[in-house]
């Protein structure tokens, strides 16, 4: 077995014995069991596994883990929980933005590291943002609505 | 009061097979359909709650599995609401009634002199008790029995009102919900080496390479179909690169030219029916005849997840499957006839997938699962499909060409009305043929035939034919379907069957004999329809739209759709502003519809705007790519669908109709839209694009 890598995840540190070359979701979804990460493609295309890495929205899928080594990644399990939800998680929920919702996770993450950089985005802003992250329900102009809502609300508190 | 109970309940009367009282204060919902991310789930637990008179969070939904579910079928076709619904809503009603009478009993009095207040039964006086004091398992040991009257729709309190989805804060926070996410105890990774091209046989394997691959513990093989069966996701991946390369295919089926698909569907063997014919009460004099033909491509699920199934064999004859199938038991059927075993022997769990829009790859990845589980020991084996193999391998929906033609008089009236429609069947559901249709059964070494996709009947709204009949008053029609008996590209149900691209092809029509009479579109439509909810629609659309106010300008039209979903479920009409010169930009659609009674007003909203953007990105952009040999498109890069930049404003109006039977808002957009956005790109640009999708090439060649 090669020598463990050190990440720090959703605040924790965590020293990870798997392959460096494994992709990022399957050690996130695997040995770490933070399923919440979703498997869409596999090639960088659709946006479903983003994670943050050092605050930058990052698809998990194409990324090894080595090239996670020392680096801070989010999840959306480390967005917020029901008990303190992230402003975006509440936004979502007032919205109802979402039918399927396999796509949030990672719709979750881009709208996250886009505030972060952009607290208080345009609409234009926020869809270009998200242009990397599909959705096949046609859910498009809730989120939208709820990406806002959370950066009003987030301005606020 | 009702003389018979609904459909779903007189097949599955056991009242405490949907419903069962609970002590801690809830009350456990079993239906049989499923969540496809539609937000069902909700609305059915709306009905219920409203009929129990208790606040909906204390409704717990039950996991849909064979033995335990009432078996109500496929959760297709937009019928869950008015099919489950319907049985929720009299059995929760029978079950209030037979709590009331117990209620009465211990406390009494008279059953009508007691009332419900979030499951607080209360009596004169101050006489109390509750469902949860009185919970009894033998309550509902019974049957369900005509004669229960539901409430009055105006005294239903949560139907008719926005309600929260139930599943949605798990989703929010990430916590498992679907079956991507399931994780048993001991579970190993499979993965199934699909064959290079459709109809190919696997002629040679060296499995070596793919066995000495650390973590690897079985590779299967049984005729054509193989996989590996691994202790990690990391490791089945690296057995599955290892038996690609030690597999030798021979040839497969030839597949269609993509090129000329019309053409290719009209040379096909066929079998031909006469959907509707309607003589003509006098001859009249035909001035011309004007004949249009329209098509749409093969078009892909393109599900956001790839397929994804578990299996675990628990003896040699008996094995559990949970999947994100649309029905467990037409699931059971399939694998059982697959594997020759006693359906009995087979339990189907359901979990939630990723957005369903019609017969994916959930079924096929279900007999992956247990194909590679034998292998297991005993120990469950989680299959996941590729995104390559979620594009090319599920069913497809079928490419159609729809050609109309039309007598007219002198005004240009219409006389007499022809359609006709070349397609494959638009259904290969499991358990609905006498062999297996899922995908493995026809690469096993004793393989199954490949089941040819065929058409629902008329009374369930058909399936290519479906919408083929136009719904305007016409003096003579006739309507003829041919479905093809060859099948090279596999087709199956997707989202309005047939119905996307009649609807588009007659709405188109219906704009160019009104432009040939100088006619707005509008008041050409409302000339030929009697149907006042028909109209109601039409007329909503157009009002908030701004239909009569509308100023021409260069590059930017107009365009209006309509439809009534299998002409006897949703009245849609949908008006569509685009924009642009060859790169057709979709800027608003306005929607409006009527689904009867309402249960979820954000549900049905949602729906339609979900329908209108998927009916969007297949206008301008969807297309199933292959060349002669294999599905060519394959990835999100050669089978684009709409993005968020792309995404038209959807302004969605409720038509309520609380005393009318509610229907279901999941397939009603996509033919209306589809035609407006066609008829907006002929007011813009002053061409007609007949072949969707409606792309810059296809705008470019109409230009010519």
């Amino acid at each position: 077995m090669p020598e463990p890598t050190k990440l720090r995840v959703n605040g924790t540190e965590r020293s990870i014995e798997a392959d460096p070359s494994a992709s990022l979701l399957s050690v996130l979804r695997g040995p770490m069991g933070l399923t919440g990460t979703h498997f869409g493609c596999g090639a960088n295309q659709c946006g479903a596994c983003n994670v943050l890495i050092d605050g930058q929205a990052v698809a998990a899928c194409d990324t090894p883990l080595w090239a996670a080594a020392g680096k801070d990644i989010v999840t959306v399990e480390g967005l917020g929980t029901p008990e303190r939800p992230h402003a975006l998680q509440r936004a979502f929920i007032a919205e109802q933005a979402a039918q399927c919702g396999y796509c949030l996770s990672g719709i979750l993450i881009s709208a996250a590291a886009l505030l972060r950089r952009t607290p208080d985005p345009s609409e234009a802003q926020v869809r270009a943002a998200l242009d990397r992250n599909l959705c096949r329900c046609g859910a498009h102009n809730r989120i939208v609505r709820a990406v806002l809502r959370a950066a009003k609300e987030g301005s606020k508190s | 009061m009702s003389a018979q109970l609904p459909p779903n309940l007189a097949a599955n009367p056991r009242l405490s097979r949907w419903l069962r009282v609970s002590r801690d204060g809830f009350v456990e919902l079993s239906p049989g359909k499923v969540e496809l991310g539609q937000g069902i789930v909700t609305a059915l637990a709306q009905i219920a709650a409203d009929e129990l008179d208790i606040s909906l969070h204390r409704i717990r939904m039950v996991q849909v599995s064979t033995g335990s579910s009432p078996n109500e079928g496929t959760t297709s076709s937009s019928l869950s609401v008015e099919q489950s619904g319907s049985a929720v809503r009299y059995a929760a009603a029978q079950a209030r009634s037979l709590y009331l009478e117990a209620a009465a009993q211990r406390l009494g009095v008279a059953p009508e002199s007691l009332s419900v207040e979030d499951g607080t039964i209360a009596g004169p006086g101050n006489l109390r008790t509750s469902y949860w004091e009185l919970a009894d398992d033998n309550l509902l040991a019974r049957d369900a029995t005509p004669g229960v009257a539901a409430k009055a729709p105006a005294a239903r309190r949560l139907a008719g009102t926005p309600a929260a989805r139930l599943d949605l804060p798990d989703k929010v926070f990430g916590r498992p919900r679907f079956i991507h996410q399931l994780a048993l105890p001991d579970m190993l990774h499979g993965r199934v080496l699909k064959p290079a091209s459709p109809g190919a046989k696997l002629t040679s394997l060296d499995e070596a390479a793919a066995r000495a691959i650390a973590g690897v513990i079985a590779v299967v093989r049984d005729g054509s179909f193989t996989g590996v069966v691994a202790e990690t996701e990391t490791a089945a991946e690296a057995g599955l690169a290892a038996l690609r390369k030690g597999a030798a295919w021979g040839p497969g089926d030839a597949l269609p030219d993509e090129a000329n698909l019309s053409a290719w569907l009209k040379s096909q063997p066929a079998e031909t029916t006469t959907v509707d014919e309607r003589r003509a009460a006098a001859p009249a004099q035909v001035a011309r005849t004007i004949r249009r033909q329209y098509s749409r491509p093969f078009i892909a699920h393109a599900s956001m997840a790839p397929s994804c199934a578990v299996a675990q064999w628990t003896g040699a004859d008996k094995v559990q499957v949970w999947s994100h199938c649309q029905g467990v038991y037409g699931l059971r059927i399939d694998l059982a006839l697959a594997l020759g075993l006693p359906q009995e022997r087979i339990v189907v769990h359901h979990l939630e997938g990723a957005g369903c829009y019609g017969h994916n790859g959930a079924d096929d990845v279900a007999f992956d699962a247990v194909l590679l589980a034998r292998a297991a020991g005993g120990r469950p084996v989680r299959m996941q499909w590729s995104r390559e193999d979620e594009l090319a391998w599920s069913p497809m929906g079928a490419a159609m060409a729809v050609e109309i033609e039309a007598d007219l008089d002198a005004q240009g009236e219409i006389l007499c009305w022809r359609g006709e429609v070349w397609s494959n069947g638009h259904v290969s559901r499991a358990g609905r043929a006498p062999i297996p249709t899922v995908l493995a059964a026809s690469h096993l070494a004793k393989p199954f035939e490949r089941f040819i996709a065929f058409n629902p009947p008329m009374a369930n709204g058909g399936g290519a034919e479906r919408n083929a009949v136009p719904l305007y008053d016409l003096p003579a029609l006739k309507v003829t379907c041919h479905r093809l008996l060859t099948m090279p590209i596999r087709t199956s149900a997707l989202r309005t069957l047939g119905a996307y691209a009649n609807v588009f092809a007659i709405e188109s029509f219906m704009d160019e004999l009104a432009a040939e009479r100088g006619e707005d579109p509008l008041a050409f439509r409302l000339r030929h329809l009697k149907d006042a909810r028909a109209r109601a629609v039409l007329e909503a659309a157009a009002k908030r739209a701004g239909w009569g106010a509308w100023t021409k300008r260069d590059g930017v039209g107009h365009g209006i759709g309509f439809g009534r979903y299998k002409n006897f479920s949703t009245y849609c009409a949908v008006v569509a502003e685009v924009e642009g010169a060859a790169e057709i930009r979709v800027r608003r659609l306005v929607v409006a519809v009527d689904v009867g009674e309402v249960i979820n007003p954000d549900g049905v909203a949602n729906q339609m705007e979900g329908g209108a953007i998927q009916a969007t990105s297949w206008t301008l952009k969807e297309a199933v790519r292959f060349d002669r040999v294999r599905i060519t498109s394959d990835t999100w890069e050669t089978y684009p669908i709409l993005r968020f930049s792309e995404v038209p404003m959807v302004e969605v109006e409720i038509i309520a109709r609380p005393e009318e039977k509610a229907i279901g808002a999941g397939e009603a957009a996509h033919g209306p839209t589809g035609a407006a956005i066609g008829n907006a790109v002929c007011n813009a640009l002053g061409v007609r694009v007949r072949d969707l999708p409606i792309t810059r090439e296809r705008i470019i060649a109409a230009m010519a």
